[in-house]
């Protein structure tokens, strides 16, 4: 069974963090799991956490009235979920539920904000890379919204 | 009728050969599935990638992938978007369809013999990749990794659901579907296709890559098989363009210097980025 | 007589010529003058041709004015190529009838009588050969266009009266005649009024056998060869045409094409005057019981919004684009797709256009803008 750290290590989100952060890091995080369509968070709730997938998916849903539940996005093993704990106002923007029995790794957002606040080259190296992983999400959106399956006519 | 225009003493390859609708299949809210056998003759003998020109009687003309060609029998799929489109969608079993071709160039299977083979499709675009999906599981043992990679709108705007199922389950081929939003209780992949590259099993060395769909997905798409380390010439694409006469004779399919009904409309990536990089080409 | 045989005629044995021509079988088209402007068409009688008249022809701007003599030849082009005649503006392809859920197909075909062209300019030879790449060079031969023109008989032309907008020496198509011409004529001026007729084929040197001719002198020589040469000199127009596939592949983004679409009215004039321009469109017309259906070819402009139309929208929407597309193509690609240039120097897109546009001074600002970015 591998220690926080060591799954850390391993994971490329972190890929090249330095160890004394890795150790830091780790500090803050726990191993969870949670069933085939199990609620992992709210849209609305305090988000105080985040999670790095080790297995299963995850799928984030938006509430559209007289629409249902949409699927905006799937997050799969090896991908970080969650960056509403490092911004205000720290709240939840979406519904996340296990699509998949998932096995991740849970961190204390509010421990973690913490220790950027005391270290702040720490802060900078997370948001750095909480950044890249959303311009790959926005990039990805934009390629949505350009609709290129849908309705010819729309053009 | 046109009293002034002359006559042409043999159409040749400008006449329809008749075709009967023989099997007609919905698979999306406007799209269709036809299979068409040939009323007189043994039929036509496309390579995948090649396309035909389907005529509706008294209505027009259109470009339309082959996507089947088993025993003699022709299938089209086709997405209703205009007056021709629309047609031949609401032709009946029984009824007759004018075919001419097949056109164009084909997808270099012969190519990828020994490496990993990747195929990433978009929306209707899977349709010009469908026999090349069949060769390359009939004869497996002739290739490595085998992947195939799709992306559509909604999961009901997929094409090919029964046999995507069946393609998965038999374990030959690696499937990856994503969509771009999809309601609760969708257990997939609700991303875009380049998202799925990234993760997708094949060595970017020697392997080959088949795209098809729209234009913007499959330059994103090969960019991502570049990044994984592809080099471009072993990316293939199929492009579109107004094609009219499919002969190289009516102009309507230039892309700067090339004519898409008889240099394509399969193109190595490295030949056609240049050209999808300028604005109105 | 045999294929390079020569000989020398008076005006009037072209009477005769025409005369054979429809003797045998032969539709006989040429200069005639029609609506202020030299046009081809059906020639009767040698009498018919525009004699005496010249032409007077700048960007935008053509003119007709008499000569003081009595050339049967004394002009340059019109608005007119021969590409009207073997690649015809409106052709039906076949038709069909509905037959219970199907269709049956009319192929009726009727074999339309040979053509012969009489005052093939050099141009317009090559012109035609460009053609002959495009429509029989191919994988697919174009069947219309290929029993037209193996059965064409062409009477060419020697230019002596050069418009300004001629450009043919840099596009090396003239003024003198090369190429697959039945039987090239040069019409010589100065005291005696006699055409140097020279054989290209044996069916021309058979027609020039049946003709009242003399032998040629060396003064008949002479003063052909100094007509050309003299032609040749007064071009006023030309165009660096060797590297120009390059040149206009790079420059695509070139600020020139944003200048010259604030001027182009996308008419497309230069499309259907160009003796080269094959671009077409297929209709499929219907009776109004739709019972009953027509497939025509028709002409087509690149200049057209809908030309590159491609699922909901044009390819090309801009002017600036679809300038880009005609004289990148004409110019540049034509090079990648059939392996020569696309133009022979005619000057008629520069007449023809109503905003006097010329492609030599567009070629000219690109190089001189060489690499530049808009």
């Amino acid at each position: 069974m591998n220690t926080v750290a060591e799954l850390l290590r391993d994971a490329p989100f972190f890929r090249s963090l330095r160890s004394e952060w890795v150790a830091l890091v780790a500090g803050c995080g726990s191993n969870v799991q949670f069933e085939a369509g199990a609620l992992i968070f709210r849209e609305g709730d305090a988000a105080d956490s985040f999670y790095l997938l080790r297995h299963g998916s995850v799928a984030l849903e938006a509430h559209v009235p007289a629409g249902g539940e949409l699927v905006i996005e799937t997050i799969d093993a090896g991908d970080v979920l969650g960056w509403s704990w490092l911004f205000p106002p720290y709240r939840w923007h979406f519904d996340a539920h296990a699509t998949t029995a998932v096995r991740a790794t849970a961190f204390d957002g509010a421990c973690l904000r913490g220790k950027c606040d005391a270290d702040p080259a720490l802060g900078y190296e997370l948001t750095s890379r909480f950044a890249q992983t959303l311009i790959e999400r926005l990039q990805w959106t934009r390629l949505r919204l350009l609709d290129v399956y849908g309705n010819v006519g729309v053009r | 009728m046109s009293a002034f225009a002359e006559r042409a003493p043999a159409a040749g390859p400008m006449l329809p050969q008749p075709f009967r609708v023989c099997r007609r299949r919905r698979e999306t809210s406007d799209t269709w599935t036809l299979t068409l056998e040939p009323l007189a003759g043994e039929g036509l003998t496309p390579e995948p990638g090649q396309f035909t020109m389907l005529y509706a009687f008294g209505v027009g003309e259109i470009a339309i992938s082959v996507s089947g060609s088993e025993r003699g029998l022709l299938t089209h799929t086709v997405r209703a978007v205009g007056a021709v489109s629309g047609a031949i969608c609401a032709a009946r079993t029984g009824a007759v369809l004018g075919v001419r071709g097949p056109f164009g160039n084909s997808w270099p299977l012969a190519d990828a013999a020994g490496a990993d083979v990747v195929v990433v499709a978009g929306g209707v675009g899977l349709a010009p990749l469908r026999t090349s999906l069949q060769r390359l599981e009939r004869a497996r043992a002739d290739y490595g990794e085998l992947t195939l990679l799709y992306g559509g709108r909604t999961p009901q705007d997929l094409l090919y659901r029964r046999e995507l199922d069946q393609l998965e389950r038999r374990g030959n081929v690696g499937v990856g579907v994503t969509v771009d939003v999809a309601a609760h209780g969708w257990l997939g992949n609700v991303g875009v296709v380049p998202r799925l590259i990234a993760g997708a099993r094949f060595d970017p060395g020697s392997a080959v890559a088949l795209l098809c769909g729209p234009e913007i997905m499959m330059r994103f798409s090969a960019e991502a098989l570049i990044e994984r380390g592809m080099p471009a010439e072993r990316i293939h694409i199929s492009m579109e363009r107004n094609m009219q006469c499919g002969l190289g004779h009516c102009g309507h399919c230039q892309l700067g210097p090339t004519l898409v009904c008889r240099d394509g409309p399969v193109y190595s990536y490295d030949v056609i980025a240049p050209l999808m990089e300028v604005r109105e080409l | 007589m045999n294929e390079g045989d020569t000989a020398v005629l008076a005006p009037d044995a072209l009477e005769t010529l025409i005369a054979a021509l429809r003797e045998r079988g032969y539709r006989v088209l040429g200069p005639k003058l029609r609506d202020g402007a030299i046009t081809y068409d059906e020639l009767g009688s040698a009498q018919e041709l525009p004699i005496g008249w010249t032409d007077a022809q700048e960007p935008g701007g053509y003119r007709l004015h008499r000569r003081d003599d009595e050339a049967r030849f004394g002009y340059a082009v019109g608005p007119h190529s021969w590409k009207q005649f073997l690649l015809p503006s409106r052709l039906r392809l076949w038709r069909a009838r509905r037959d219970g859920d199907g269709f049956e197909l009319d192929n009726d075909s009727e074999t339309p009588a040979p053509l012969a062209f009489v005052g093939v300019r050099g141009c317009e030879l090559a012109a035609i050969a460009i053609q002959d790449r495009v429509l029989l060079g191919g994988h697919y031969v174009d069947a219309d266009y290929a029993s037209r023109r193996e059965h064409a008989f062409i009477v060419a032309v020697d230019c002596f009266e050069p418009a300004d907008t001629c450009f043919c020496t840099s596009m090396g198509t003239g003024p003198q005649v090369e190429g697959a011409y039945d039987l090239a004529l040069n019409e010589i001026l100065g005291g005696e009024h006699r055409f140097l007729a020279r054989a290209g084929t044996a069916r021309g040197a058979e027609l020039l056998a049946e003709l009242p001719s003399r032998a040629p002198e060396p003064a008949d020589t002479t003063a052909a060869a100094a007509a050309v040469q003299a032609a040749a000199a007064r071009m006023t127009r030309g165009v660096q045409a060797g590297d120009l596939r390059d040149l206009l592949a790079r420059n695509l983004e070139n600020p020139r094409w944003d200048e010259v679409a604030e001027r182009c009215l996308t008419c497309g004039n230069c499309t259907m005057v160009c003796p080269t321009c094959f671009c077409s469109s297929v209709e499929d017309v219907s009776d109004l019981a739709g019972t009953e259906v027509e497939r025509v070819r028709v002409w087509e402009s690149c200049f057209a919004v809908d030309h590159a139309f491609l699922h909901g929208g044009s390819v090309r929407r801009s002017g600036r684009s679809r300038y880009r597309q005609w004289l990148t193509h004409k110019f540049g690609t034509w090079h990648d797709q059939f392996d020569s240039s696309g133009c022979v120097g005619c000057g008629r897109c520069i007449t023809w256009c109503p905003v006097g546009i010329d492609v030599t001074e567009e070629l000219a600002g690109i190089r001189s803008s060489d690499g530049a970015r808009a």
